[in-house]
């Protein structure tokens, strides 16, 4: 128990902190760039994905409509974007703690930092080779599709990543390398055109913007989590107090 | 690191392996949630987050 509720005080603190740094470095440089390309959606033929397949019961269109409710621009929307990052860097923590203790825990800040390149590796790097970070109004294909692809690509890179760390034998580390290249070979779902309003300028800022944001939270999430753990862990192998 | 291998590794290895799991799920869920959910309200939201996460929400 005491295992599960230390985990969870762990994935807590550092998942507020990395939300709220993640919150701070998308109003500068990833939500400017939202705001501008809506202007675009606005403008475009409605964003429906209709131009593309969706096959049937995709009920899913950028759903800006009037029906559904939506946070007021400004500080509400700001609001949410709080909320919505520090829930998920919670998340994100209570994954990170997970995997970090089944192979021992993260011992400092420093390996923190390793672990969270690890982090960004899986979740940003790999799934953004295939489908590029988007900006509204811009095309994409079925949804479900890349959904799977995404979820298949971060399961694999994972997995690559630990049979080469953690792999006692060239021949795992080998195996690891394949995985993680296996979803690249596949290919993403791609949209039937990449027709789009918004500027190919406007797009390139954007996948950096959003690239180096989620590189600097999964650094402060790891180094956050490693510098928690090493503090309140206390004196070496006393069970009450560290998290193993 | 010293702390697990030199307890938890060897005395509860197995006692670990649960509390660690259920966590790790939680976290997952809690993802799926805040980043896949279709729920108009849950995507309006969080909105801005997604886009800026790279999730394939929309």
């Amino acid at each position: 128990m005491s295992i599960f509720r230390n985990a969870m005080f762990l994935a807590a603190i550092a998942g507020l902190f990395a939300g709220i740094v993640m919150t701070g470095l998308q109003s500068f440089f990833t939500v400017p760039l939202i705001l501008q390309a809506e202007t675009y959606e606005a403008a475009a033929p409605a964003h429906d994905h209709g131009a593309h397949d969706h096959g049937e019961g995709v009920a899913a269109d950028h759903h800006h409509d009037e029906e559904a409710w939506a946070p007021a621009d400004g500080a509400e929307r700001t609001f949410y974007t709080v909320l919505a990052n520090v829930v998920t860097g919670i998340g994100f923590g209570l994954l990170l703690v997970a995997v970090s203790e089944m192979a021992g825990g993260i011992a400092g800040w420093r390996q923190g930092v390793l672990w969270g390149f690890a982090g960004f590796a899986v979740f940003t790097l790999a799934p953004g080779l295939g489908l590029p970070p988007e900006l509204p109004a811009m095309p994409a294909a079925d949804l479900f599709a890349r959904q799977v692809w995404w979820i298949a690509t971060v399961g694999a890179t994972a997995a690559g990543l630990a049979l080469i760390v953690f792999g006692r034998s060239v021949l795992l580390a080998v195996l690891g390398v394949a995985l993680i290249v296996a979803p690249h070979a596949v290919g993403a779902p791609q949209p039937g055109t990449h027709e789009t309003p918004v500027p190919a300028d406007l797009h390139q800022r954007f996948v950096v913007a959003v690239t180096v944001t989620n590189l600097l939270f999964w650094l402060v999430l790891g180094a956050a989590m490693g510098f928690v753990r090493a503090r309140f862990s206390g004196p070496i192998g006393t069970p009450q107090n560290s998290l193993a | 690191m010293t702390t697990s291998t030199t307890f938890g590794a060897l005395e509860s290895a197995k006692s670990r392996v649960l509390p660690l799991l259920m966590t790790g799920l939680l976290g997952v869920f809690i993802i799926a949630v805040s980043g896949f959910a279709q729920m108009d309200v849950v995507h309006n939201a969080g909105h801005d987050y997604r886009h800026s996460m790279a999730f394939p929400c929309h």
